[in-house]
């Protein structure tokens, strides 16, 4: 288990505010950490690798104690066995990507740097240096270094965004792959929605600071007297009002595009840019097979 | 250490017969001042704008401000303060001399400790600038990867800062050359021992030697430009190295 149980008071734009975290994390999960920006979930991943230091609380990582302010205890970042995936990368310009690589390794061992750089695509850019990349591309350099150093925790923020539709959905399979293997702890900030449902045992839903919902993605998101046959997750691209009808494209994770049908009662609470679910209960969808 | 007492000697600026060892001689006194004292402040300046650029101390500005002295204040007052501690009638100038039997003033060993303080800045600036526009995040993302302080310094932030280790050590050189006031204070005009280049176009003035004054001029300028043309091509090449 991981105890976290901490406080931090956090100077954002919006004036201050208090980042009170209170929770327990199951080993060997897929946490996602979901919520608006500015609402702490950075600043957490940073607490957990060592970065920063809250003012009050404890960690406790299995038997070790990560942090405990009355005992005056805090593990610094070295020392904690995680890796962190930076929002910005923060790869090293002085290296290429194999180096890269190679420098987040414990021990040396040129065969599994080989096996990482093949699983993140990245052969052909081997011998390249970060400010040649595109952001996509660093965001995999980045992911690599990240599972090079064998961490107990891995902490990823917000580790697919840069990537196109297809690039996302097959790197999602990886990191699915790769916790799958080594059953390695992670926590990922997230602002996907599918992302969360495909990749996340576990959901942290942080506003303002605390977390308000915890529980496997359906039950964070959906409300339970939904029994929906289909359920489907997306944002809302777009609400056309017309004199009858209004239609809602709703724009889902794979940049599939749904138009739906709403009354005005539903628009009420809708507007651009949310997460919605788009689910049908009163008929049975069909299913065909992908030519 | 090997250090030579002091004697007073006035320079005969009328001998000119014997006008080319002495030229080599000066210049070659200037330029091991000049080497010796960007070495010395490699050395100690890496570390200290390391710290500097990292550290939370209270007195932060207060240091930042001591270290930027030299540049605002006449060379004359560090060179006279110099001469003070230098003295054996001060506790510092008394305790070498009585441990160590050493005397600083007018001697090139003087002048090299002076020479170290006085172009301070001019090496620790651009390190610390370089190391402060370097984004945080390597730093923290080297120690997450589990590699210490030192190991992060050797092989992440100091291979980023190379154009401002370049600036640094050639503007400190270049400046080093250069010194004039602070020098004369402390070290004086002796030839073979603390008589630089600079201090002898004004000797070679003052005596109506123009063409000697002329040939000191020349080199200095010459050097000076060089090295300057240098920090602008490095800083024109790696601008477009962007870090991120």
């Amino acid at each position: 288990m991981i105890d976290i149980d901490i406080e931090k008071l956090m100077h954002t734009t919006n004036g201050p505010m208090t980042l009170a975290i209170r929770t327990s994390i199951r080993l060997g999960e897929l946490i996602a950490l979901f919520g608006q920006s500015g609402a702490g979930k950075t600043t957490l991943l940073r607490i957990l690798s060592g970065l920063v230091t809250p003012d009050k609380g404890q960690i406790r990582f299995r038997d070790e104690v990560w942090f405990d302010s009355e005992k005056r205890i805090n593990v610094p970042p070295q020392q904690r066995n995680i890796s962190l995936m930076f929002q910005d990368y923060a790869l090293f310009p002085n290296m290429n990507v194999e180096q890269n690589i190679q420098f987040a390794q414990t021990e040396k061992n040129q065969q599994k740097v080989l096996e990482l750089i093949e699983l993140l695509g990245l052969t052909e850019l081997r011998k390249r240096r970060p400010s040649t990349l595109s952001g996509g591309q660093k965001q995999r350099v980045a992911l690599a270094r990240a599972l090079a150093r064998k961490p107990q925790l891995l902490l990823l923020d917000e580790p697919l965004s840069a990537l196109d539709a297809e690039m996302r959905s097959s790197l999602q399979d990886e990191i699915v792959k790769v916790h799958q293997l080594a059953r390695v702890t992670t926590i990922m900030v997230s602002h996907d929605l599918s992302e969360v449902f495909r990749l996340a045992s576990q959901v942290l839903y942080i506003e303002n600071g605390t977390i308000t919902r915890t529980g496997k993605p359906e039950e964070v998101f959906s409300d339970n007297s939904i029994s929906g046959k289909v359920q489907i997750t997306g944002t809302i691209a777009k609400i056309d009002r017309h004199e009858v009808i209004n239609i809602v494209t709703v724009i889902t994770g794979n940049n599939q595009i749904i138009r739906v049908i709403a009354f005005e009662s539903d628009l009420e609470t809708l507007k651009t840019g949310d997460q919605v679910m788009v689910y049908s209960k009163a008929f049975n969808p069909i299913i065909t097979k992908l030519k | 250490m090997k250090m030579k007492i002091a004697h007073f000697q006035i320079p005969k600026s009328s001998n000119r017969r014997n006008m080319d060892p002495q030229f080599v001689q000066t210049l070659w006194i200037t330029f091991k001042l000049a080497f010796l004292t960007t070495v010395i402040l490699l050395t100690i300046g890496l570390p200290f704008a390391w710290w500097l650029a990292y550290t939370k101390v209270r007195l932060k500005p207060f240091i930042e401000a001591l270290v930027s002295m030299p540049m605002v204040l006449p060379p004359s007052v560090i060179g006279y303060y110099m001469l003070v501690a230098y003295s054996p009638r001060n506790w510092f100038g008394e305790w070498l001399g009585r441990v160590f039997d050493v005397r600083l003033a007018f001697t090139f060993e003087g002048v090299l400790i002076a020479s170290v303080i006085f172009s301070l800045p001019f090496m620790v600036q651009p390190l610390q600038t370089g190391l402060t526009s370097l984004p945080d995040t390597l730093r923290e993302a080297s120690y997450t990867l589990g590699k210490s302080k030192w190991t992060t310094f050797l092989r992440v932030l100091l291979p980023n800062i190379k154009p401002s280790i370049i600036t640094a050590v050639a503007l400190t050189f270049a400046h080093s050359i250069g010194e004039f006031g602070i020098v004369l204070m402390v070290g004086g005009n002796m030839p073979g021992e603390t008589r630089v280049a600079s201090i002898a176009i004004y000797d070679e003035v003052q005596a109506l030697n123009f063409k000697a004054a002329n040939q000191y001029a020349l080199i200095l300028f010459l050097v000076s430009l060089v090295l300057l043309t240098t920090i602008y091509s490095v800083n024109r090449k790696y601008n477009s190295w962007k870090i991120m």
